[in-house]
């Protein structure tokens, strides 16, 4: 088995409750943080080169220094668990079933920030992870954990979990910062950016769950020994939820650096495609990173074997590559429908646009409308190059991402899968029949 | 040089401005070709950066960082530095993006213009004629909600919103309480008071004046006039809640309707109170100056005249009754 740092101990009985935790060598690096300087922590996790597992890959060490540590206001650690993007469903595992990972990785975090309250962020939807999180919280206040000068240290801090109310786009930093103040989802303006201006006004950091459970074991093993895990830029291991085609749905613990045809064939992982069906296509990183055909997947447009890493999957940019993203990896075998399949993300980003900004909120139902066309067999030819150029507008033109979300799809999958889309309009129903019929059907 | 001061190159042109001052704001000092403004308002704080037609394009970031900003940012929002190259009508880039705005703007408004009160002087309708293209390629049904009366002197038309939230600050901002705002999300999201609450405070009426397009209507005029028949003369007249400085729209000696003045941006320059607004509608009530000037550029005066006229509105009055 490959190296597990998050998951060694998830299949522990018990593992959710702090006693086990603690019996595991759950909360060692608290001891060990409180002998270092808040700066020392950083410094570690610098060293580590983790990046950001929330889906842009940016470098957390870094992120944490911008923090604007001449401002006398409070400052804020908000953890990002606000998992929402279709086919990503990692970080609801992790705190579902290692509550205390998430919580040891808050306190050494938010010591190193210096933020005395934190926030943990938690989807709306997933109740029973609030829950869960609820109780370790209490358990770790009553082992000193939380609170007042913790351990000793004379470090304090106190943990709170806000539930979400239901949007996507609160997964959206800035969007999540405007929740958590009690206000609409909207995300603000940048700049300035949360480091300088965010809960509150405060200098805020706001980072992914998984993320954050990665810092103890940096902390207790060093920000050297986590990037001699991995590959290049790539360093340590990711979370993949895998689903789709698959033998074996799941979520993984892989090292950065597992070739992608590894992954998804061998037994260890996803153990191939059911059926002995072909690979038809990869959405790499959850729904918004653009969807590469076989051939590309599994090998980079100069035919060097695909890996699972920031860098080897984004090789060729947009036009022959992808994105690690939050690492939603969802497999499409040759019966699937690619028109179909994007109807449906497109249909997701309509619903969930904030519409604060015109391209996102006109752009995205725009787009979902002519596919529906497409799909159900109204389709005209120029409506492909219609759709490339409304997704050509939206994309760079928004307040968030969510329009490069929106967007990046669409394009993708014209420009890799096009002869299908006009297969659509050429000859409707040629495809999705049974799709339609079904639908047809199940309306009586 | 005063040495606070930051030099900015837009399309060309430089000026020299104060620290703080955005990309719109130097543009709009510079004169002739500023960047478009539908949501960005001056007086309103925190207004602007959602509507996406002020885009324009970062060649320079500083004289210390030269790299060009990797997307086009919102002048409206986006603070200049010393050395910063900006391209707004040069770049083929921006007026692509530009276009592509107008595009989503107009894609689920109504364009019923010819019965809208706001036609004449509605931003969305001079920006299309501006910057939009002569068809649409949009073949989907459009947005459609019902007229919403909120109080008795301002009508709600949903269909015609632009999002630009402008309504909702002027409310947080002017006013005492603020009872409508933004609900639902995506293009389903709409201004409303939620439970069928009306809007009534001394200076609601504001909420039409600042409204770019023709989405809040003043109850009062709905349908009196196309307002280029009327005649705008600046006004006064000492009130206790506000400046009581106005303009009173009159035709044939008859005032039809009173709104806040506005700048050459369209911006007003002195909130009014619904007294001066509603209930003064006669000339004796009035201190009447001279014709107000209208300098904006209009869809109407585009159209029909090729010259500048200084005071459009009134001599397109003129010309109208002569004929």
């Amino acid at each position: 088995m490959a190296r597990q740092i998050l998951f060694e101990h998830i299949n522990v009985p018990g593992i959710n409750t702090l006693e086990t935790y603690v019996s595991k060598g759950g909360y060692q690096s608290l001891a060990r943080a409180f002998k270092m300087t808040p700066d020392e922590v950083t410094e570690e996790v610098k060293k580590s080169g983790l990046r950001g597992r929330g889906g842009a890959g940016f470098p957390t060490g870094m992120k944490w220094s911008f923090l604007d540590k001449k401002s006398d206001k409070p400052r804020y650690l908000v953890c990002n668990g606000d998992e929402s993007e279709p086919g990503t469903f990692k970080d609801r595992h992790l705190m579902m079933n290692i509550p205390h990972a998430l919580i040891e990785g808050m306190i050494v975090s938010s010591y190193a920030l210096g933020a005395r309250t934190s926030y943990i962020y938690v989807r709306g939807e997933m109740m029973p992870v609030i829950r869960v999180l609820e109780k370790a919280i209490q358990e770790a206040y009553k082992a000193g954990y939380l609170g007042n000068n913790i351990q000793g240290s004379g470090y304090s801090l106190d943990l709170y979990v806000q539930p979400g109310g239901g949007a996507y786009i609160c997964g959206e930093e800035t969007a999540l910062l405007e929740s958590l103040e009690g206000k609409r989802g909207n995300p603000r303006n940048k700049p300035p950016f949360p480091a300088v201006w965010g809960l509150y006004g405060c200098p805020t950091v706001v980072n992914n769950v998984e993320t954050i459970a990665d810092v103890p074991w940096i902390v207790n093993h060093g920000g050297d020994a986590y990037a001699a895990i991995g590959i290049g830029k790539s360093t340590g291991t990711k979370l993949i939820s895998a689903c789709g085609n698959i033998n074996k749905p799941g979520i993984y613990e892989i090292e950065l650096g597992l070739p992608v045809e590894e992954f998804i064939y061998s037994d260890q992982y996803c153990g191939g495609i059911p059926n002995g069906k072909k690979l038809k296509a990869v959405v790499a990183g959850g729904s918004s990173v653009p969807i590469l055909p076989a051939d590309l997947i599994l090998k980079t447009a100069n035919g060097e074997p695909r890996l699972m890493s920031y860098e080897s999957l984004n090789d060729g940019g947009f036009v022959s590559g992808t994105m690690l993203g939050s690492g939603g990896f969802i497999v499409y075998d040759e019966d699937q429908c690619i028109v179909r399949n994007l109807w449906n993300f497109t249909r997701f980003y309509h619903h969930e646009s904030c519409g604060q900004c015109s391209p996102c909120r006109e752009g995205t139902g725009w787009m979902e409308k002519v596919l529906h066309r497409i799909e159900y067999g109204h389709g005209k030819m120029s409506d492909i190059d219609l759709l490339v150029d409304v997704a050509k507008k939206i994309e760079g033109k928004t307040i968030c991402p969510l329009g490069e979300a929106a967007a990046w799809p669409v394009a993708s999958a014209i420009r890799h899968f096009r002869a299908e889309f006009e297969a659509h309009v050429s000859d409707p129903g040629s495809c999705c029949k049974k799709h339609l019929h079904r639908e047809m059907t199940s309306v009586h | 040089m005063d040495s606070n001061l930051l030099k900015v190159t837009i399309d060309g042109r430089s000026i020299e401005v104060p620290p703080g001052t955005t990309i719109l704001q130097a543009a709009r000092m510079i004169g002739e070709h500023y960047p478009p403004a539908m949501c960005y308002y001056t007086p309103l704080k925190e207004s602007g950066g959602k509507c996406r037609v002020c885009l324009v394009r970062v060649a320079q970031t500083s004289e210390a960082n030269p790299r060009p900003m990797p997307k086009l940012v919102a002048s409206c929002l986006t603070r200049v530095e010393n050395g910063m190259v900006v391209e707004n009508e040069s770049s083929p880039e921006v007026l692509e993006a530009r276009h592509g705005v107008v595009e989503f703007l107009l894609i689920n408004h109504p364009l019923d213009c010819p019965v809208c009160d706001q036609a004449g002087e509605c931003d969305l309708q001079n920006l299309a004629f501006e910057h939009g293209t002569e068809q649409t390629r949009y073949e989907e049904g459009r947005r459609e909600f019902d007229k919403i009366d909120i109080g008795d002197k301002i009508q709600l038309h949903m269909t015609r919103c632009i999002l630009c939230y402008r309504c909702v600050f002027t409310a947080d901002q002017i006013t005492n309480e603020r009872v409508h705002g933004v609900l639902n999300r995506g293009d389903a999201a709409e201004i409303g008071t939620y439970i069928k609450h009306a809007i009534e405070n001394d200076f609601s009426g504001n909420i039409v004046d600042v409204c770019p397009v023709g989405a809040l209507t003043d109850k009062t005029y709905r349908f009196k006039q196309r307002v280029w028949f009327s005649k705008p003369f600046n006004a006064h007249r000492s009130c206790d809640k506000c400046c009581g400085e106005v303009v009173l729209w009159i035709k044939n000696n008859d005032v039809i309707r009173v709104t806040a003045r506005k700048n050459k941006f369209g911006e007003v320059e002195k909130f009014i109170c619904n007294d001066c607004r509603y209930d003064h509608k006669n000339l004796e009530d009035w201190v009447i100056g001279e014709a107000a000037e209208i300098e904006r550029d209009s869809v109407i005066r585009a159209n029909k005249y090729k010259t500048k006229i200084h005071s459009p509105a009134v001599q397109v009055d003129a010309k109208f009754v002569s004929e």
